[in-house]
């Protein structure tokens, strides 16, 4: 019943294929015996731009609840593979099933306010406020946010409420993203997908908000994909790393078997990089004691 | 001579008329241009294709695409019917329209293509259909960018729309035209001066309209708006008709004479009870047709005019041949009534500067054969168009070393200063004697005659009022009484008179 690797699907690397879809295998049968269908579900997802593959063939399954990073250079296929969630790009082939239900059959509107999303460039809408940034989900659906309610999710994300009738210009690169997620949030979401959202800022902004994200990502009981380029913040946050490379999906590891030398020579590149910044911090502080 | 303080108060109407005439345009631009930039901004195509059309309109010189109009909406008749007019607004509406198409639909383009993919990206992400993209995000972010080319397009409008006045639609270039022609500068700097002001005072609202838009100020937008919405009621509210009846409107051409011969024959249908209206300078072959499907009701033209123009006919059969011809032609073929002939002649001369004639020892056409090579020849701007001209080259073979376009007024100033050697005058000038030229011969009789003719259109041909009104006039006016009367408007000093001055003095002499 379940298609392991997407006959669309480009191969693997050499001796990978083997092993990788047997461990799917083994997951999707003992999650299939034990749980209710995944929370989105990737069956053979293949998006091509003319001549470029931008996704070729991504089959994976996303459970209720799950935590999980995407990792991958940068034309790797990872912000396209997100927008077939909410259907902002229309997979050429392939589906995806969200709660079991195929995205293409549901009104594209009913879907966006039960997935939130966090934009890569943010997306604020400059002409309209705090609040009415963080309300435009549900003023959408025909229902207006009670004040109430923008300052609970403004205080959420760790803001002032008086924020709230301020404009976009007026506020730092950190609190408008902080708005950004806000504004994810409002419509309540069964599922928050969020693309690179804290590319831009700087280390320290980052690391607050990203602890923030995965705070809320238990409190709220959310399910949550996060697209992002450094390794370190993926391994730290995530409860499961994807790695996208050329766009396939090359591995799909827990955390620690990443860092046990797991995923393949694409994820063991990627995770060389904060594992060696890490060694020759230790190193210098070894030095300095 | 009335001041130019004296003459603004009394602008009030072509003032309502220009406003409303300029609105009018800018919204029915805005119509077009602002649906046609969304399609536009979906599709390559569109884009290109109607910014080049737009543009492609810009090349047309605004006078031209005035008057490209006329012959366009006639043509139209035989679609929708001999109710269609011709002259007047609806032409003054549609050319001005697509004069202010390109600054609006180049702005609201540019605009649209220069929006944040990311903003954009968001705002199919929130779950915003295509209509609610347009109105919540992609409208509100191109605004101020396209109140911008609103601005653009009203200035340009507000200045093309004086040029209306060109086709019988009364606008603030009635004072120019006037004036220009009747070389009355107070009364084209009258003119000038309030397009320039309403302009002005435009581009400054509409920039508080921007701004507010800009900076999200919402008082200012909405005030803004309310005052020019304001502004347009109260021109719609002067504009609106004094009685249910149409009044007699009466044409002129663009030049002295014809205003004063206007104004003579509108205050004796006042006198007779009679509401008048005038459509001052419209151009030659404008009027005929404008008589001819009774957009106005009467005008003054001149037998040689109607012989070549529109009988196309190119033979000299005599005056009275000539006159009987035509006056029978106008009825069977317009449906117009030539009431008569006024008694004197406007016909084409050649003339010459005294001390010059002398010096190349000219007295008639047949003296420049030869010697015109080195002579520059000076004519008003149709008249090397026009077949009185090719007559006279081709029954003398003259040649001329150069021809060229003077406006009526400016023509003698030319023979004057030099610039002409021999221009085309018009018999009925005063400037003829007054300047003391000599009008060369005509020993072939080439030039055909000139009489002028009273016209009326077929709305009001069988009126009897107006025909006893106007009936005194005929044969009662002669060349050196016309003559007279145009000289008087024409000079520059102490002794210039208005029209309306100058057609008191006339039908004094008259004896009316
Ligand atoms: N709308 C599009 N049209 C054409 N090519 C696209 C489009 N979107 C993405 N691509 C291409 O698809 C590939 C993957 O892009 P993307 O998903 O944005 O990668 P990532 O987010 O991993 O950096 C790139 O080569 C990109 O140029
Ligand atoms: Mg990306």
């Amino acid at each position: 019943m379940f298609v392991l690797v997407h006959p669309h699907s480009k191969p693997l690397g050499k001796g990978q294929s083997e092993t990788l879809a047997q461990r799917r295998n083994t997951r999707y049968s003992s999650q299939k015996m034990t749980n209710p269908p995944p929370l989105l579900r990737f069956d053979g997802v293949t998006c091509r731009f003319g001549d470029v593959t931008a996704v070729g063939g991504v089959s994976c399954d996303i459970a209720k609840g799950c935590f999980v990073a995407m990792v991958g250079a940068s034309g790797s296929g990872k912000s396209t593979l997100l927008k077939t969630v909410n259907t902002l790009v229309e997979p050429t082939g392939g589906r995806v099933l969200f709660a079991g239900e195929d995205v293409s059959e549901l009104p594209p509107a009913r879907l966006r306010r039960r997935v939130g999303y966090v934009f890569q460039g943010i997306g604020l809408f400059p002409h309209m406020s705090v609040a009415e940034n963080i309300a435009i989900g549900p003023r959408l659906a025909g229902e207006k946010l009670a004040a109430a309610r923008i300052a609970e999710l403004l205080e959420l994300v760790e803001l002032d409420p008086a924020y709230a009738t301020r404009m976009p210009d007026e506020l730092s690169g950190g609190q408008r993203q902080r708005v950004g997620v806000a504004r994810a949030l409002a419509g309540e979401p069964e599922l928050l997908i969020m693309d690179e959202p804290f590319g831009a800022l700087d280390p320290v902004t980052r690391d607050a908000l990203g602890h923030k994200v995965r705070e809320l990502h238990t409190r709220l009981g959310l399910t949550t994909v996060m697209v992002t380029h450094d390794m370190a913040e993926a391994l730290l946050l995530a409860d499961r790393v994807l790695v996208m490379d050329k766009g396939a999906l090359v591995a799909d590891e827990a955390p620690h078997t990443l860092l046990m030398g797991a995923g393949g020579a694409a994820a063991q590149a990627l995770v060389a990089v904060p594992r060696d910044q890490a060694e020759r911090l230790a190193a210098m502080e070894g030095r300095l004691a | 001579m009335n001041t130019i303080w004296e003459i603004l108060p009394g602008l009030g109407d072509k003032l309502a008329a220009h406003v409303v005439l300029s609105a009018s345009a800018i919204g029915l631009a805005m119509l077009i241009a602002l649906p046609m930039a969304v399609w536009a901004g979906r599709s390559r195509i569109v884009s290109r294709l109607a910014l080049s059309l737009a543009s492609l309109v810009q090349t047309i010189p605004a006078l031209a695409l005035l008057a490209l109009f006329f012959p366009l909406l006639l043509s139209l008749r035989s679609v929708f019917g001999e109710g269609l007019p011709t002259l007047g607004f609806l032409p003054a509406l549609m050319a001005l329209t697509l004069y202010a198409l390109l600054p609006i639909l180049r702005n609201a383009v540019t605009a649209q293509a220069n929006l944040d993919e990311g903003v954009l990206e968001a705002a199919d992400g929130v779950g915003m259909t295509k209509w609610q993209k347009l109105y919540l995000v992609e409208a509100p972010l191109s605004a101020p960018f396209i109140m911008a080319g609103i601005r653009t397009a009203s200035v340009w409008t507000i200045g093309a729309a004086t040029l209306a006045t060109t086709i019988g639609q009364p606008s603030l270039g009635d004072p120019i035209f006037a004036g220009l022609q009747t070389q009355n500068w107070a009364l084209v700097l009258a003119g000038c001066l309030a397009s320039a002001g309403l302009a002005l005072a435009a581009d400054n609202l509409l920039w508080v309209i921007e701004v507010g838009l800009a900076r999200r100020k919402r008082w200012m937008t909405f005030g803004g708006m309310a005052i020019v919405l304001l502004g347009i009621l109260a021109a719609l509210w002067a504009q609106r008709p004094a009685s249910e009846e149409r009044p007699v409107v009466i044409a002129a051409k663009s030049f002295s004479e014809q205003y004063i011969l206007a104004q003579l024959i509108g205050s004796r249908l006042e006198a007779a009870g009679y509401r008048v209206e005038y459509r001052d300078g419209l151009g030659s072959a404008v009027v005929h047709s404008a008589v001819a499907n009774s957009s106005v009701d009467i005008s003054v033209d001149y037998t040689g005019t109607i012989w070549a123009n529109f009988l196309k006919r190119a033979d000299n059969p005599g005056r009275e041949a000539m006159y009987e011809t035509i006056r029978d032609w106008e009825a069977k073929a317009n449906g117009v009534k030539v009431l008569g002939r006024l008694g004197f002649e406007n016909a084409y001369a050649f003339a010459m500067r005294a001390d010059r004639a002398q010096e190349l020892g000219v007295t008639s056409l047949a003296d420049l054969v030869g010697k015109g090579r080195s002579l520059t020849v000076g004519g008003d701007p149709e008249f090397f168009e026009r077949p009185e001209w090719l007559a006279v080259r081709d029954a003398y073979g003259l040649r001329f070393g150069k021809t060229r376009n003077f406006a009526p007024t400016f023509m003698y100033n030319a023979l004057q200063s030099g610039e002409a050697d021999v221009i085309s005058a018009y018999t009925s000038d005063g400037r003829i004697a007054a300047d003391r030229l000599v009008v060369l011969a005509d020993p072939k009789g080439a030039l055909p005659s000139y009489d002028a003719l009273l016209l009326l259109s077929p709305r009001i041909a069988d009126d009897p009022g107006v025909a006893a009104a106007l009936q005194p006039l005929l044969g009662a006016i002669s060349v050196e009484a016309m003559r007279e009367a145009n000289f008087a408007v024409d000079r520059e000093d102490a002794g210039k008179l208005t029209p309306k001055q100058a057609a008191e003095m006339l039908a004094n002499r008259a004896g009316l």
